[in-house]
């Protein structure tokens, strides 16, 4: 186990100096004062410079992440010790390889959201307390997959949620939906850090240290109570279902990049807490984790794409859409447990290392895409898609880049996302058998229905996103905004192209990051996953093989007659281009006639009537003369969150009703406070006497 | 002879010979049709005539639209081209590195169902932005269907490579008639048919716009922008059915390669499929297209009778 080599070495090896001994000490040590150094150039640096500067430094710390990651992902060893003067043992840096790839997700999309960002803030965005936030926020995040005992870990995670929020509420002063999207990811990401705190607690308690790196054989009571704190205090972090509800406020909330940072990486550190647990701290658990991450997931998945299908706002779309990849990554992770369960080892490893990929694949296309959503709100200022249209040709950049990374969200060969899903359902479909023998009766239900899951999540995703790329990018422009759009500054043009060449590349070449990632996790990965052919990728195991290269050079050989044939008919049949569309020759010039997002996804909200509960509003009014002539009709259609109206609420009323109760109980006379802590005063001490 | 030489025989021969049968099949789809309900019909070679036709036409684009009006019917024709060289039509011998996997299979047909939606879509008007929502919302309840279909009739061969479960039936014929097969192939049978626009979810001789999904998307598009999206479906038609042919009769298909095996599995394999397209067009004589919101309650049929092909495969078998 490499996590332990790692804590022998460093009992052994490191003590804390500044001359760094490794190269992971050095590139912990770099983030750490390169982290120090943006916050102080952001508080010095003049308003015109402040932008420029800091973006290169978060660059900077993004780049030294990447290749501290990538170190520690091939297998570097080594870190950094910081004592501490409280009566605890000293907080260990020192990644592991399945550390190092998760820092490297977080800093590929780090790179990204910098470059980005340099040219994309404005305003209250590139304020002074925004711009200290960001570098706080990126180291955070990069410390978190570095951390090796608990207290380290909580530092991390807290002094990552610390810099998102304030992010998060840079803009907080023009509109008032930010402020409450600022209370509700405040409650929800403490809720979260208090499950895991509480996690943590219990497995110290019974393996009496904080250290990640010596795994004790722990007690099934307290293991099964630390482990759904912590799928409660992760799967509130990765955005699972139920605790997903501050999803779809805070991303569309936020500025873009920091959405895409949010959602390309910081979600992530939820996956990696969910494996840290399930495979470091806690292996080899009971079949009912699997069943309970996969039910969790599985519903995340299901609720997560239902919701973004038919959500008009983009950005609210594609929060969503992250509950749902984040809820296939679990599924894939809940599969792998339950699988090796029953021994099935080849399909475990293939889940296990599909929802490692599912989990890189997910950062690079969907910050790509909310990046891109950026892009369109920069342009527009508009991210309501029913307003939107045309921009294709207006920002052909931005349109090929969130082309693609709409692809890798649909799961369409050649993009990353394909891979992912394919190997997810090998091992899904390979899964119930076992040499020809059915290994249980729950994994023979439970395996067909976490494919007919995946199905039907893949299926809703092509729809959703089809209807985000086709709405927004094809056709006619919807309103003024949309027309008059232009494309983007280079710097931004920059990142989108970065991010949609990153999906490109995972989805061409699978097999070496594959096995790449397949290190990370299984102590024999070759058996797991294997890299053959021109990047193609197999699973030995389970004897199935994917060459996405091949699929190209077969797609171009077979379009090369159609292409033929359509030169040849060019020369003598040249196109005409009229000025309207036909339209069944009931076309008028005006494009509001045209489908929007809202009546695209209406089949879908008819479909789904009892889950997704929408309320619809229809308002008509008659011409004064007669009321057999209508003048306007106004529909309005709302669909909320139905764990927010049927979960949440009861429980905020509550409080509230508690709240209003307890004013009496404290009505703010003095006299009455001194008898409380009178009474408090003398309970302790009973208590203390017995 | 060396399994690449004629695993790239039988592609090249999948690929010929489906697009000359996909147009006659439609052909003879309709001429059925046509004479069972007392018409004289078109003649079974209209579709190659419409083709010419269409190919020597200016295509006519608005102004607005964008180059996937162009790009998406050759994406269609293409991605349906690449279901003739993967699945095991004419025979079982598939290429190493990209075997007619299952999975990858579906895949390359929603490519297909993507630039289909996207080029209705680009016209900018309301009836092709109905017809890409239906055909969508259509495509996706189909997929669990789909995927659950296949699997369950992956487990007896123990792969999700469609060539080996066609080897495997074709070695123990037994397989075909058991009820998981048969549960398997109905449901699979009625999601081909939602997803390639047959009755009773589309239909296909239609132009109202109330009842119309594929139509309604090719509207804006003319001349080999409408040829290349006609092709496409055609051919993804012609396919699955192929398919479905070669999964309940695996017999005639080429396993071992010989130039007498190619000949008999060509032949075989046209006759398959123009024969189910005429049971196709007889069915669809007593069919009425059901209602667009009536459609899910078809699919949740049929994802039914796929899921009770898995599990009774892993609990009865």
């Amino acid at each position: 186990m490499t996590g332990m080599e790692a804590g022998l070495l460093l009992q052994t090896e490191i003590e804390a100096g500044l001359i760094p001994q490794t190269g992971l000490e050095a590139g912990l040590l770099l983030q750490l004062g390169l982290g120090a150094l943006a916050v102080l150039t952001a508080l010095t640096a003049a308003p015109f410079l402040r932008s420029r500067a800091v973006g290169i430094l978060c660059t900077l710390i993004a780049v030294t992440g990447f290749l501290t990651g990538l170190v520690a992902m091939l297998g570097g060893t080594g870190g950094l010790r910081i004592s501490i003067a409280l009566p605890m043992d000293p907080l260990l840096l020192a990644p592991d390889r399945l550390g190092g790839l998760f820092m490297l997700i977080v800093s590929g999309v780090g790179i990204l959201v910098s470059l980005y960002s340099m040219s994309s803030t404005h305003g209250p965005d590139a304020s002074r307390t925004a711009w200290v936030a960001m570098p706080v926020f990126l180291v955070g995040m990069q410390l978190v997959p570095a951390a090796t005992d608990s207290v380290s870990f909580l530092l991390a995670l807290e002094i990552m949620t610390l810099g998102s929020t304030v992010l998060l509420l840079a803009d907080h002063a023009s509109r008032a939906t930010v402020a409450s999207a600022g209370i509700w990811y405040s409650a929800m990401s403490q809720l979260s850090f208090f499950f895991i705190l509480a996690g943590f607690a219990v497995l110290a308690a019974a393996s009496g240290g904080t250290s990640f790196s010596t795994p004790q054989a722990i007690e099934p009571g307290p293991a099964n109570v630390a482990f759904v704190l912590f799928l409660l205090g992760f799967g509130g972090k990765a955005e699972l279902v139920p605790l997903h509800v501050w999803v779809p406020r805070v991303l569309p909330e936020a500025p873009s990049h920091v959405s895409a940072a949010m959602s390309g990486a910081m979600v992530k550190i939820g996956v990696y807490g969910g494996l840290l647990v399930c495979v470091r701290l806690l292996p080899d658990g009971p079949a009912w984790w699997g069943i309970a991450i996969m039910v969790v997931g599985g519903a995340s998945a299901l609720y997560g794409i239902l919701q973004a299908s038919v959500s008009s706002d983009l950005k609210v779309l594609l929060a969503y859409s992250t509950t749902e990849n984040m809820g296939l990554v679990f599924l894939g992770l809940g599969a792998s447990l339950l699988l090796r369960g029953y021994d099935a080892t080849a399909a475990a490893d293939a889940a296990l290392v599909a929802a490692l990929l599912l989990a890189v694949s997910h950062a690079a296309f969907k910050s790509t895409l909310f990046l891109g959503a950026g892009a369109i709100i920069h342009a527009t200022g508009e991210r309501n898609l029913d307003r939107l249209g045309g921009l294709g040709a207006r920002m052909p950049v931005t349109a090929a880049a969130f082309g693609v990374a709409s692809l890798g969200a649909a799961a369409i060969p050649i993009t990353s996302g394909f891979v992912a899903e394919w190997m997810l359902l090998q091992s899904l479909i390979h899964g119930g058998r076992l040499d020809g023998a059915v290994v249980s009766v729950t994994a023979s239900v439970a395996m067909p229905l976490a494919v007919a899951v995946i199905a039907l999540t893949a299926g809703l995703a092509l729809l959703t996103f089809v209807k985000a790329y086709g709405i927004a990018f094809l056709a006619r422009p919807r309103s003024a905004e949309a027309a008059k759009a232009r494309e983007v500054p280079p710097l931004m043009q920059l990142s989108l192209a970065l991010g949609a060449l990153f999906v490109l590349a995972l989805g061409l070449l699978p097999g070496p990051i594959a096995a790449l990632v397949g290190h990370t996790v299984s102590s024999n990965p070759s058996a797991a996953v294997q890299s053959i052919g021109l990047g193609g990728v197999s699973l030995p195991g389970i004897g199935a093989v994917l060459d996405p290269i091949m699929l190209v050079v077969l797609s171009a050989l077979v379009a090369i007659p159609v292409i033929v044939s359509i030169i040849v008919s060019a020369r003598g049949h040249p196109h005409r281009t009229v000025d309207l569309p036909w339209g069944g020759g009931g076309s008028r010039a005006r494009p509001r006639m045209q489908y929007t997002a809202t009546s695209y996804a209406e089949p879908l909200v008819r479909v789904f009537d009892d889950v997704l509960k929408p309320s619809r509003d229809v308002q008509v009014t008659h011409v004064a003369e007669s009321r057999y002539l209508v003048e306007r009709v106004r529909v309005e259609q709302r669909v909320s969150d139905v764990f927010e109206t049927r979960l949440y609420r009861p429980v905020l009323n509550l409080f509230q009703r508690y709240g209003i109760v307890v004013r009496h109980v404290a009505n703010g006379s003095i006299h009455r406070y001194l008898s409380y802590s009178f009474v408090a005063l003398l309970i302790v001490l009973i208590v203390v006497s017995l | 002879m060396n399994a690449v030489i004629s695993a790239i025989i039988i592609a090249v021969v999948q690929v010929v010979l489906f697009v000359f049968l996909a147009p006659l099949l439609i052909g003879v789809i309709r001429q059925v049709r046509a004479t069972i309900e007392g018409r004289a019909g078109a003649g079974i070679w209209q579709p190659w005539r419409d083709l010419r036709k269409l190919l020597a036409k200016d295509p006519v684009r608005a102004a607005e639209s964008s180059w996937m009006l162009r790009a998406g019917p050759v994406a269609l024709t293409v991605s349906s081209l690449l279901l003739c060289v993967l699945l095991p039509l004419v025979g079982t011998i598939s290429f190493l590195t990209i075997p007619s996997d299952l999975f990858v299979v579906v895949s390359v047909m929603l490519i297909g169902v993507v630039a289909l939606a996207l080029v209705g879509l680009d016209g900018g008007t309301a009836f092709g932005g109905m017809g890409s929502s239906r055909h969508m919302t259509v495509a996706a309840l189909v997929e669990p269907t789909l995927l659950l279909s296949v699997y369950a009739l992956s487990i007896p061969a123990g792969t999700s490579t469609i060539s080996a479960i066609v080897e495997t039936r074709l070695l123990s014929p037994e397989i075909i008639i058991s009820p998981v097969s048969v549960l398997a192939l109905v449901a699979l049978s009625i999601a081909i048919m939602a997803e390639t626009g047959r009755l009773p979810v589309d239909n296909p001789g239609t132009h109202l716009e109330v009842t119309m999904l594929h139509e309604a998307m090719t509207l804006e598009a003319s001349g080999r922008d409408l040829a290349w999206l006609e092709v496409g479906s055609w051919l993804k038609l012609a396919a699955l059915l192929g398919l479905v042919s070669n999964l309940a009769v695996p017999w005639g298909v080429v396993t071992d390669f010989s130039a007498l095996g190619l000949a008999v599995g060509v032949v075989s394999i046209a006759v398959k499929v123009l024969v189910l397209g005429v049971m196709l067009s007889i069915g669809e004589i007593f069919l009425a297209k059901v209602r667009l919101f009536q459609v899910p309650e078809l699919l949740a049929g049929s994802f039914a009778l796929a899921f009770l092909a898995v599990t009774a495969s892993y609990l009865v078998a």
